[in-house]
């Protein structure tokens, strides 16, 4: 029978001999193996001391990105809310006054920005899908809690800081190709 | 005369609190060996080096909800546990722990009890061991509990049978039952692993089979039978069961190294020109040492091998342990006739 792949045994009945038989030899060699093992560097890493590193693009929880001047990025458009395959994203609109032209960049915001933690699945659809690039996810995990309703993250649990020592770089997400993907046309998140 | 009765009770206070501590350590040293077998560091939170973990578990256990099932037989259901901790306690009375100490002229023995029948003593005493696991094993009253105190009766009295006929070559070799006097031959190097290499390798097989331990960790065997003869219990009685288990294995350990390790002899022991003082505690520091190698070994076949089935199990204590036993006996008999 032709073979895929070098992985496979191929299982027999045979009898076993003496050698086998008497088991001795094998688990000696096994103990051996273990043996050498009471040696070799330990994978063990010390969480709470030692810290792992996260890969750039690491799936944790979400930030809210603003410009450079310090305004809110996002316009509410709800294209994440569309893209979330999990519907964690809801997200309720206001129209900007005058005098908060610091605040927001373009003419409508979001009031109400809410990611429900529990049923976010870190996809990143919804980084995929922003127009203004607004949303991003970071390396930051979501700590656990008692209550459910603690789960449910806000604006003042997402929004980047305005002090621009305090920002959460993306930069490493934030790459040519990952705008020019932004940007295919026939890409789902593009079509009408 | 008082005080050596004085002299004796410190004495056997001091090896039961010295078993016990080894047993509880012995608990960490596992789950660390278990831990560097795989490449991982084992429990390191709980003090440096993780040394207060047997603390914290024996504190867990204490603490934990004391759980009986409705339909148990209640004083059996207790009287389990405290006979497998009682007996795995009192094999350590018959066992040489070094040379004897020599105060004011008058010789104390480093040892609670020279029986003149110190092996006999340790295996009937072993064999009790069973009942404790068996008679938890039915008060529980569980399908699972049930099982596993049988094959742990069938495996521990099948195996005490090879275990036995192995022990019979060295006493043929020896000519005494007292421990004292098979220690005493063994003076310096001529440990009995030289001249019974097969007794000593039964022995081993029977001495894992015994405690229960991997690779004949039938009696619990998580994967079949939950836990076993201990599915039932909870707290501090499962504490001694899962502790018993420790001080079975340091005393195995112990009994190993008396009977083919020369116990306390090592190596120019006479020709160091030790006062006697000195000599017993540096013996017993070599008798601690034999045992935990023997520890070590316990742990490092348990992370190695996987579990037997129970029918290989059977075949290799009846077919081939007891037969290999009786040659080693009939041709130990042989040369010892041929000799005189």
């Amino acid at each position: 029978m032709q073979r895929i792949s070098n992985k496979s045994i191929i299982v027999s009945d045979k009898t076993m001999s003496f050698r086998e038989k008497i088991y001795l030899p094998a688990i000696i060699s096994g103990m051996i193996i273990t043996f050498s093992h009471l040696f070799r560097k330990k994978t063990t890493i010390r969480y709470p001391e030692v810290k792992r590193e996260f890969s750039a693009i690491y799936r944790g929880r979400q930030v809210l990105k603003r410009d450079d001047e310090g305004r809110e990025r996002c316009t509410a458009c709800g294209l994440c809310a569309v893209a979330c395959p999990a519907e964690a994203i809801t997200m309720m609109a206001a129209e900007r006054k005058t005098g908060e032209e610091n605040s927001y960049r373009e003419e409508k915001y979001a009031a109400v920005y809410e990611i429900n933690m529990l049923r976010c699945i870190f996809c990143g659809f919804c980084e995929e899908a922003c127009p203004k690039e607004a949303i991003f996810l970071t390396e930051k995990l979501v700590f656990s809690d008692y209550e459910r309703g603690n789960f449910i993250y806000g604006k003042q649990d997402l929004l980047e800081p305005v002090d621009p020592q305090n920002r959460i770089d993306v930069s490493k997400r934030e790459t040519p190709e990952m705008l020019a993907f932004k940007q295919e046309i026939n890409l789902r998140h593009n079509k009408k | 005369m008082t005080i050596y009765i004085i002299y004796k009770t410190i004495l056997a206070s001091v090896i039961l609190i010295i078993s016990l501590l080894v047993a509880m350590y012995s608990t960490l040293i596992e789950r660390k060996m278990a831990g560097f077998f795989q490449d991982r560091l084992g429990p390191d939170r709980a003090g440096p080096w993780g040394l207060f973990q047997p603390l914290a578990d024996g504190i867990k256990l204490f603490f934990k909800e004391e759980f009986m099932p409705n339909t148990a037989d209640k004083f059996l259901y207790i009287l389990g546990p405290s006979l497998t901790m009682l007996v795995a306690l009192l094999t350590s009375a018959a066992i040489p722990w070094g040379p004897s100490f020599l105060i004011n002229g008058k010789e104390y023995p480093f040892q609670v009890a020279d029986i003149n029948i110190g092996i006999l003593y340790v295996f009937a005493i072993v064999s009790i061991g069973v009942y404790g696991i068996m008679i938890g094993g039915w008060a529980s009253n569980n399908k699972y509990s049930l099982l596993g105190a049988i094959r742990a009766s069938s495996q521990m009295i099948s195996y005490e049978l090879a275990m036995s006929l192995a022990i019979i070559s060295i006493v043929m070799m020896t000519g005494s039952l007292s421990l004292n006097d098979i220690v005493a031959q063994q003076k310096g190097f001529h440990w009995n692993i030289w001249y019974q290499p097969l007794a000593f390798l039964i022995f081993l097989i029977c001495a894992f089979a015994e405690t229960n331990r991997s690779p004949f960790d039938l009696p619990e065997c998580e994967t079949e039978l939950v836990g076993g003869y201990h599915t039932e219990y909870s707290s501090m009685k499962l504490g001694f069961y899962l502790f018993a288990e420790y001080i079975n294995m340091f005393i195995s350990g112990a009994v190993m190294a008396t009977l083919f390790f020369g116990g306390y002899n090592f190596p120019f022991i006479d020709q160091l020109g030790l006062s006697p003082n000195i000599l017993a505690i540096a013996g017993f520091f070599i008798l601690m040492t034999k045992i935990t190698f023997f520890g070590f070994v316990f742990m490092w076949v348990r992370w190695t091998l996987p579990r037997f089935r129970y029918d290989q199990l059977m075949r290799l204590g009846w077919k081939t342990l007891i037969p290999l036993a009786i040659l080693n006996m009939v041709v130990t008999g042989v040369v010892i006739l041929l000799n005189k």
